[in-house]
């Protein structure tokens, strides 16, 4: 991120880093290093959305039935939540970009905390911990006996559970690290380090946000939505 | 450590008369060996030709005083086409010719003889659809072409006749085949080429090639046992297959007279052929591959039959089927 | 201002307050952000991985004198041989040249005071180096014995060997690779010199360009793939078991869709190298530098698609077959382009042999064959008989060592004056190239042979008939093992007695030979300004030595 502009802060333009040659490479640079960085995280959960392509369609009597284990309305109501964050944190960029007061944005950072952390929250108590209580969490203590209507699909059932766990997870994961990556952005905007011509911390840091956003906006439909909800499906 | 020396010289000894190449016992290890040659031409002369266009350029451009600067020379858009051109030429030639070999591998002959094998750590199981089981071993008439299904116990093995210049992976939860038509009496090494844990090394074992009648001596000679497909119908009764699968069809499952070989509709609306893949299918994961006019009721096998009992299985369906056809 | 060579034979003693005096103490190092110190630091931990996946390879030749085996049990060779391969490969070969001389020379090259994000830098080097300790953790408690390439079930079920330490390590050194191949694609992009446009680029940057795309690429891919075998292995659920419903193919298809991609990484940035060199010791511009430079693009992008030329006999289909053998002989034809290209640019030149020459031109010899050798595995029918055999060992040992290690050695040794200031013994050097070249050959053809024979590869035992290739082949590696360790002693003899090189003691062209040796802290005293083509020999004033 940025170096500190110490004492020649009229010098040297606010979170000036002395390895460039000036205030617009730097930013250039940081942009370019976001979406390079967003470009590896796509191939990081390219890799388990290939495997689940791939068992999705030889085993898709299994992913059905696991998929309808999935309360809808929890993920709906989570995917509401994240497209609301990513509009909040757009508004927080905003606020900086036209000069706002570090409280203005300050607000808007929180916002987008706040439903972030509801996410997380829904998440872990409306359906993990449940879960947890059916006997879905794949592993040892997974409901088979319970569930004796799966049949021959039983294992792809399973199967399908470790990639909602698995690809949720590592959503909620990022989802985390933005957290974190929010609460820096916070305490550097109270230090007033972000003004109109400066707030690429902000810009990239959106860029990454949004990004989880949209992972979520695929595993949506991709976990919650197969083999459809209506009557004789 | 004598004994060391005297093992060794024995070693040298057989190293000296070895040729490059395995002994060509098959009827495609010639071509291989062809293509190998043609291969190892190319790489002497690319090699050979680069060494020495360097070398000689080493020589006669070395630097002759600290300060000299040589001329320019300037990049030819005729030479880099050249040589793109000749080396992309070459491969296309190498492709077609590997890929009929490959093709070729993977077309039995009709009248290919079946052997079952299944690998497990470290031994290779092998069964004659007449009987026989072998263990490391493998005997076959001379020139009449063998066609191996092979699958795994655990995890991944290879099997491998560098003679017959075959090799195919042994997969868990699944069939592979290989075929290979062995034109030369003899006794060739059999090695897993995929590494499968801590014996791998000893994974190996022998095919004996022999002449028709040494063959039909062996077989004959053996203990008698059933055929597979005798003991596919034994197993049949045992697990209480028959009682569901009635001939004539009018059981809760359907007759399997005449249905090995013949495409399936299934009530998911997809067509596939019956074969060993769809029987095993049909066996471990039955409600996966239900046809239509019958409830999916069918209990899994899963954990009661091991992979030599599900092969006896699948040889009684296809003698069913023969017997259909007259013995076709 | 041009680029032109300095004088040096009339150079003052130049005050040197270099990256190296700037600061002392360990904090310093272990703090800084100076992109020349982190290569250093690099240097010191891949020397120090290799010499640990040298031992292996020493025990398990040792080992492979007889044919019952000479030395440990199976249970130990297949730790060996799989120790061996994992250091070897991920922890040697992948940041060799790219976090040493990548992260020294990229700002130098192009005309900027350290890379683009240089804090990112240090924390790839921590992130390294917390792999590094993970693994040889991995090590301590007995080593994993799964090979290099963990295929599952074995790996995923069967194997009782610390498997998730070794794998976690390799991850977090994935991320190390994927930070620092970004780092270099942004300071490539956006940070070069005044008059240093793309095509005005010495092609090591080409091809540390090229290499970082396949690092930003590809190793996410080898990340999530080792995470899904950790959770299979911690967990016990199927995702690759086929008694549960996976498939151990589908690890096979994403493992190989990072590692052969990665099996560039390896070879680019030395192809990088062996231009650098050839251009230096010739004295003259590259033949076809645009050729030059595309060609490493081409293969950073056609490696991606060639993968299942390591699956030929899994029992895919023979059309997955056949679209993978053509796209891996497409791929053959850029690096031979680049061959024919070097040899080219010696036409005429002014050719002199000092030890990084030597490298150079052993690296265009050995890479023909392995480059060749690699066309009887993109046939099929070869293929189906090499595969899992020596003849593969033999094939990659030749490009991985005779080709990426030679040129390594060659930029470490051409680079080395710039990096210390000091020059090294240019006769031991030659000597110990010599004995690398000969001893490579000596270890690795006899294994070409033994392949096609049929010799199985990771055998800790085997057939007597095998046994006379083997022993020469482990005569070999005793006579290489000498070759490497010349360098260990003459290089860090050099760092404190070797005489003062000056700027420019080989008289190349590029920026980096304009600044001091060793270079200030923010490399250039006088800021560049490039207003020449690359290697621009024939328009240079007179140069000394």
């Amino acid at each position: 991120m940025s170096d500190m502009a110490a004492h020649d802060a009229h010098a040297h333009p606010q979170g000036f880093a002395h390895q460039f040659e000036d205030a617009v490479q730097q930013k250039e640079a940081g942009t370019l290093g976001m979406w390079a960085f967003l470009v590896t995280e796509i191939l990081f959960f390219g890799g388990m959305f290939t495997a689940y392509i791939v068992y999705r369609s030889l085993h898709l009597g299994g992913f059905i039935i696991g998929s309808h284990l999935l309360e809808v309305k929890f993920g709906a109501t989570n995917t509401a939540v994240l497209i609301c964050s990513s509009l909040t944190m757009a508004l927080a960029i905003r606020s900086a970009q036209t000069g706002k007061s570090r409280g203005a944005i300050i607000s808007w950072l929180i916002l987008t905390m706040i439903l972030g952390a509801t996410f997380l929250v829904v998440k872990f108590t409306c359906e993990w911990y449940p879960d947890y209580l059916n006997h879905i969490v794949p592993g040892s203590y997974f409901g088979f006996e319970y569930r004796p209507e799966w049949g021959a699909h039983a294992p792809y059932v399973q199967m399908f559970m470790c990639f909602y766990f698995f690809m949720t997870g590592l959503h909620a994961l990022h989802m985390v690290v933005g957290l974190g990556i929010l609460t820096v952005l916070v305490i550097m905007t109270a230090r007033n380090k972000f003004s109109s011509e400066y707030y690429t911390p902000l810009e990239i840091s959106g860029l990454y946000w949004h990004f989880v956003d949209i992972v979520w906006i695929f595993l949506f439909p991709l976990l919650y939505l197969i083999g459809g909800r209506y009557p004789g499906s | 450590m004598i004994g060391l020396a005297q093992t060794g010289l024995q070693n040298l000894a057989a190293f000296a008369l070895m040729p490059f190449q395995p002994p060509e016992a098959s009827s495609i290890a010639g071509d291989v060996d062809k293509l190998y040659y043609l291969l190892t031409g190319i790489t002497i002369f690319f090699g050979v030709l680069i060494f020495s266009i360097i070398f000689y350029f080493m020589v006669k451009y070395r630097r002759r005083s600290e300060d000299e600067i040589p001329p320019e020379t300037h990049t030819s858009m005729a030479l880099e086409l050249t040589w793109t051109i000749i080396p992309s030429l070459i491969c296309v030639g190498l492709f077609v010719w590997a890929s009929a070999l490959y093709v070729q591998e993977s077309r039995p002959p009709a009248s290919a003889t079946e052997i079952f094998v299944i690998g497990k750590q470290w031994m290779w199981h092998l069964q004659h659809p007449e009987g026989p089981r072998e263990i490391n071993e493998l005997h076959v008439p001379v020139n009449v072409p063998v066609k191996i299904t092979l699958t795994s116990q655990d995890v991944i093995h290879d099997f491998y006749v560098p003679a017959f210049r075959v090799k195919k992976d042994a997969l868990p939860g699944r069939y592979t085949s290989l075929w290979f038509d062995p034109t030369e009496i003899g006794t060739y090494h059999l090695f897993c080429a995929q590494y499968c844990g801590t014996n791998h090394g000893e994974m190996i074992g022998w095919v004996y090639v022999m002449s028709a009648k040494d063959y039909a001596n062996w077989l004959a000679g053996g203990e008698k046992t059933e055929s597979m497909a005798q003991q596919g119908e034994r197993l049949f009764t045992q697990y209480g297959c028959v009682e569901c699968h009635v001939a004539g069809g009018t059981g809760k499952a359907p007759s399997l007279a005449g249905l090995y070989g013949q495409p399936e509709k299934l009530a998911s609306g997809e067509t596939r052929v019956v074969d060993e893949a769809l029987i095993r299918q049909a066996i471990l994961v039955p409600n996966s591959v239900h046809v239509p006019n019958y409830q999916p009721i069918m209990p899994t096998y899963q954990g009661q039959l091991n992979e030599e009992q599900i092969l006896d299985l699948i040889a009684y369906v296809k003698s069913l089927g023969s017997q259909e056809r007259n013995g076709k | 201002m041009s680029t032109a060579t300095a004088d040096i034979h009339h150079d003052p003693v130049e005050s040197n307050v270099n990256y190296l005096n700037a600061s002392y103490g360990i904090k310093s190092w272990l703090f800084t952000v100076d992109h020349k110190r982190i290569g250093l630091m690099y240097l010191a931990v891949i020397t120090f991985m290799f010499t640990i996946g040298g031992v292996a390879a020493t025990l398990m030749r040792l080992n492979l004198v007889e044919p019952q085996g000479a030395l440990v049990e199976p249970e130990t060779y297949n730790k060996l041989f799989s120790t061996h391969g994992i250091i070897m490969v991920f922890f040697f070969l992948v940041p060799s040249i790219p976090a040493t001389l990548g992260n020294f020379l990229i700002p130098l090259m192009i005309g900027a005071r350290d890379v683009a994000f240089p804090k990112l830098n240090l924390l790839s080097w921590y992130l390294f180096v917390t792999g590094c300790g993970f693994a040889i953790f991995a090590i301590l408690s007995g080593g994993v014995d799964t090979g290099w390439t963990f295929y599952p079930p074995y790996s995923s079920l069967y194997s009782h060997t610390p498997v998730v330490i070794m794998a976690l390590g390799i991850f977090i050194a994935g991320f190390s690779s994927i930070l620092t191949g970004l780092n270099f694609v942004v300071t490539i992009h956006k940070m070069r010199a005044p008059g240093m446009t793309w095509f005005r680029l010495p092609l090591f940057i080409w091809a540390l360009y090229a290499t970082s795309l396949i690092f930003i690429l590809g190793t996410p891919v080898i990340a999530i793939t080792l995470f899904l075998l950790g959770l299979e292995r911690i967990f016990h659920v199927g995702i690759f078991d086929p008694a549960i419903g996976g498939d151990p193919l589908l690890f096979q298809h994403l493992f190989w869709f990072y590692s052969h991609p990665a099996v560039y990484i390896m070879i680019l940035p030395s192809m990088g190298v062996v231009s650098e060199l050839i251009t230096a010791f010739s004295r003259k511009k590259i033949f076809g530098y645009s050729f030059i430079a595309f060609s490493s693009l081409a293969i950073a992008v056609i490696s991606f698609i060639v993968w299942g030329h390591h699956m030929f006999v899994t029992g895919q289909s023979v059309y997955a077959g056949l679209v993978f053998s053509v796209l891996s002989f497409i791929v053959a034809i850029p690096s031979a382009i680049k061959v024919f290209n070097w040899t080219a640019t010696l036409y005429k030149g002014s050719i002199s042999y000092q030890a990084p020459m030597l490298y150079a031109l052993g690296f265009i010899g050995l890479f023909t064959i392995g480059g060749l050798t690699g066309l009887f595995l993109a046939s099929l029918a070869t293929d189906v008989h090499l595969n899992g055999t020596y003849f593969v060992v033999a094939h990659f040992h030749y490009i991985m060592v005779g080709g990426a290690l030679m040129g390594y050695l060659g930029g470490i040794h051409f680079w080395w004056p710039k990096i210390t200031g000091r020059m090294y013994p240019d006769m031991w050097a030659r000597i110990a190239a010599a004995i690398v070249f000969i001893g490579f050959n000596l270890t690795f053809f006899p294994q070409f042979v033994v392949g096609y024979l049929g010799m199985p590869r990771r055998y800790a035992v085997y057939p007597a008939e095998f046994q006379v290739l083997n022993v020469m082949s482990s005569a070999g590696a005793s006579v290489l093992a000498v070759g490497y360790a010349i360098p260990l002693v003459y290089l860090a003899w050099s760092m404190r007695y070797g005489p003062p090189a000056g700027r420019n003691p080989w008289g190349a062209k590029g920026l980096e030979w304009t600044t001091l040796s060793p270079p200030p802290t923010e490399n250039f005293d006088v800021p560049p300004l490039v207003t020449e083509d690359a290697y621009n020999y024939a328009h240079a004033g007179a140069t000394h030595v």
